[in-house]
């Protein structure tokens, strides 16, 4: 059967913040681009970010970039490539600015420049003391920054193909990538859109996990796509837990509560980070807040009946301050957790919030992988920006409003290397493969033919518990080695998944099929690389190795999906302009 | 808790017309929200159709019609709900599949607008300064999600949904008249100077009472209305 084929000079798969940042430059500079999203632009996860973006800014007191770099770095548990870093770093005002310029609706300060508020992790002077570096749009900047984006691109005229889902890359002999296979939802119809350049901006996969803030399409298409194509899978060890989800409901409640003042509270009305971060309290970085909250709870110091929580108070702050900075948490209070802040506290729980590896990049968004003895050869014609991809900036723990400022810093610097490489080094179309879409085509046959084979729920729900059980806020050595072989049990499973809609119209059930095998893709991998590393960094702690081993351990994992198998590559150590960084003691 | 819910179904590749279909289930505690009851449903059967995806009410995929009034399944307590819980598309959009309409028209009336900050003025190194004040004009407006609740449950935009503009890409409209960063505010007024595009709107307020972002495009309406007749003024 013939698949129709679509040309491009640019694809982008996903139209979140990074995606739809990309598209933009692209766009504007009048290269044909098409915008592939298996959800409309605005639905995308970016919408639900809440607390800020960060930047240097300075609007409320003195800010450098250097500082906001020292910060990401140690956040990052010195894992973090320090050249990328710099890059969005310095980077990060004349971004947020722009954003402002698109019409973003910041809020402001009294004398009109954009409000800023403190956020977790995020010091003046190098680690002294907390300071005003998330910009914020209240509560809701997330939403604020994709719709301002996707206004962008509406002006721009950018061609986008809204409810398609991208299936699998394409590479040539020499393994240079020249498109993508996509299917169309409405239809259910297979196109190979041939592209000069593709982008993945295809978000993260948190949904591998039983509790997450993140939303049903947080899937992992692009890293499953990823592994499928041979592309390795950098630092998948490493999974935020956001400290506070709502208890139960998964919900994200964003660190800019406890950075307007609110607090944590254990069983017995202790404002506990006191004794964990006595500098930083509420307000030291994630893994550690995570961290604290879990062993708390751990030893019989929850709150509620069965004590599996701890407690967000904010009352104290005020009911203007909440109405105008936190509109949106006071709905999500009332709506999910049932309290309203002004009056009572929010139930809380560490929950799985954001994936720090992904697909491995350099800090122009060009996907690099080893070749030849040299562990980062770029892969001519792919780029990578986002969550789902390991640039790496965050390294073994994300700083909080890091993460959009990801988003635009490298969806644009992807954009803009895409850019280059059309123009200068790939101007015409490299000629597809013959068998272009054919292992697309063999998995969508996979499914419409297969018998006795198992529910799509019934092995996402076994993944998701796996993953939970077997690497959350704490692991050890025994846990992770039954997590690996369980999981890899799991993903024979799923290898033979059966649906029993096999209608083309808008097919829910093939999709959510198709999304089950790039969430095995990141499971397998997460549980890979996290029983190899035996020592406790950022967000992975280890119980039998509590300490970081910077001689040993200061090191990437790259994960080859065909094969299980990891390799290890350098941490970049070496900044753009300033003096390296050197480990230090992480204490908040 | 047992549930009784009757669900519109219409699969255009087996199905001459739309029915509903009965479904009884037993729902967890865990089930909080409509939605949670759906999810658990298509655990079941997989061919029930319905879009979703943040489940806490930001993203607008998940607008449906719930026992005659539109909603956000993610947002809405199940246990509230009236049964047998009849669920339906949103109206007067047409259906591909299920609970999933198309909402190209929705989008071509949003797209209409011009929603996007026009300014060609040169661009400052840093931020443009807008006083606290001058934002505060835009709360109640930028929150749009773009779910379509207020556009399929007006009367106005079902007769002329191509006409039309709706409550939703009215609301935008304001939205970027109301910023004082915005230079277009006489092409804005010009390009819903006419019968339909803007005056259509008869104030039933079906959108006001919809919303699950709780914004009232009544209002909004209700200001450029009232620019339109200071400049003839």
């Amino acid at each position: 059967m013939t698949v129709p084929v679509r040309k491009f000079d640019a694809v982008i798969v996903g139209a979140g913040g990074a995606g739809l940042r990309a598209a933009l430059q692209l766009s504007e500079a009048g290269l044909k681009t098409a915008v592939i999203s298996k959800v409309f632009p605005t639905r995308s996860h970016t919408v639900a970010a809440q607390g800020g973006i960060s930047a240097s800014l300075g609007n409320v007191q003195e800010d450098k970039w250097e500082w906001h770099m020292y910060d990401t770095v140690k956040g990052s548990d010195w894992l973090g490539d320090q050249d990328a870093i710099e890059f969005m770093c310095r980077q990060a005002p004349e971004v947020v600015v722009e954003l402002e310029h698109f019409g973003m609706p910041f809020d402001r300060l009294e004398n009109g420049k954009i409000y800023q508020r403190p956020f977790g992790g995020h010091m003046a002077n190098n680690g002294k003391t907390p300071v005003e570096r998330a910009c914020a749009a209240a509560d809701r900047t997330g939403h604020a920054m994709l719709h301002t984006l996707y206004q962008r691109n509406v002006r721009a005229q950018t061609q986008f193909f809204v409810e398609w889902l991208a299936l699998d890359l394409i590479r040539d002999a020499e393994g240079d990538v020249v498109g993508v296979t996509a299917l169309e939802m409405e239809t259910g119809e297979m196109v190979v859109f041939h592209a000069k350049a593709v982008l993945f901006a295809t978000g993260g996969s948190g949904r591998i996990y039983a509790a997450s803030t993140n939303a049903f399409i947080n899937t992992g298409d692009g890293l499953g796509m990823s592994v499928r194509a041979g592309i390795p899978l950098e630092d998948m060890e490493f999974w935020q837990f956001h400290p506070t989800g709502v208890a139960g409901a998964g919900v994200l409640i964003t660190e800019g509560v406890r950075g307007e003042g609110g607090i944590l509270l254990n069983g017995n009305g202790e404002r506990f980070m006191e004794r964990y971060a006595p500098n930083a309290k509420d307000l030291a970085s994630r893994d550690v807040v995570s961290r604290a909250m879990a062993l708390e709870i751990l030893e019989g110091r929850g709150c509620g009946k069965d004590k599996d929580h701890v407690l967000l108070k904010l009352d104290h702050i005020g009911p203007e301050k909440i109405m105008s900075k936190l509109p949106g948490i006071r709905e999500i209070a009332i709506k999910f957790a049932g309290v309203d802040p002004i009056k009572d506290p929010i139930p809380v729980v560490p929950t799985c919030h954001y994936q720090m590896g992904g697909i491995p990049t350099n800090y122009k968004g060009e996907v690099v992988a080893p070749k030849d003895g040299n562990p980062e050869v770029r892969v001519n014609g792919f780029y990578a920006a986002g969550e789902c991809a390991c640039a790496s900036v965050h390294g073994a723990n994300r700083l909080g409003t890091n993460s959009l400022l990801d988003l635009v810093v490298f969806g644009k610097a992807a954009g803009n290397s895409m850019i280059d490489f059309i123009r200068n080094e790939r101007p015409a179309l490299k000629p597809l493969p013959a068998n272009a879409a054919e292992f697309s085509q063999a998995r969508l046959a996979r499914l419409e033919n297969q018998t006795g084979g198992e529910e799509v729920a019934d092995v996402r729900a076994d993944m998701q518990k796996c993953v939970q059980l077997r690497a959350g806020v704490f692991r050890n050595s025994e846990n992770l080695a039954r997590g690996v072989a369980e999981i890899k049990a799991i993903a024979e499973r799923a290898k033979r998944t059966q649906i029993k809609d096999k209608s083309r119209v808008f097919n829910t059930a093939r999709i959510e099929a198709l999304e089950l095998d790039n969430l095995i893709e990141v499971a397998v991998a997460t549980l890979v690389c996290a029983e190899a590393r035996k020592e406790s960094r950022g967000a992975h702690a280890h119980d039998d190795f509590p300490d970081r081993h910077d001689e040993e351990w200061m090191k990437h994992t790259l994960y080859d999906g065909q094969s299980r198998q990891l390799a290890y590559k350098p941490v970049h150590t070496k900044p753009l302009s300033i003096d390296y960084i050197a480990p230090q003691k992480r204490v908040y | 808790m047992k549930m009784h819910f009757k669900i519109y179904r219409f699969n255009p590749d087996v199905d001459q017309k739309p029915y509903m279909q009965d479904y009884h289930v037993e729902l967890e505690p865990a089930d909080k929200k409509l939605l949670d009851a759906l999810v658990r449903l298509k655990a079941v059967d997989d061919t029930l159709t319905f879009r979703r995806s943040c489940r806490e009410g930001v993203c607008g995929s998940d607008a449906m019609n719930i026992n005659g009034k539109n909603g956000l399944a993610c947002i809405t307590d199940v246990a509230g709900l009236k049964q047998p819980v009849e669920i339906r598309p949103l109206p007067g959009l047409p259906v591909i599949r299920d609970l999933i309409v198309d909402m190209t028209q929705f989008f071509k009336q949003y797209h209409s607008i011009k929603p996007y900050l026009i300014n060609e003025g040169p661009k400052p190194d840093r931020e443009r300064l807008q006083s606290p004040e001058d934002r505060k004009e835009l709360d109640g407006l930028y929150e749009c999600i773009l779910c379509a609740c207020c556009s399929t449950s007006c009367p106005s935009f079902w007769w002329n949904p191509d006409k039309f503009v709706g409550p939703a890409g009215l609301l935008a409209a304001y939205r970027f008249i109301a910023d004082t960063r915005d230079e277009a505010t006489t092409e804005r007024l010009d390009n819903l100077e006419d019968p339909y595009r803007l005056f259509r709107c008869h104030t039933i307020m079906n959108c006001v009472d919809v919303c699950p972002k709780e914004l009232n495009p009544t209002k909004a309406i209700g200001k450029i209305k009232d620019l339109m007749v200071k400049r003839i003024v």
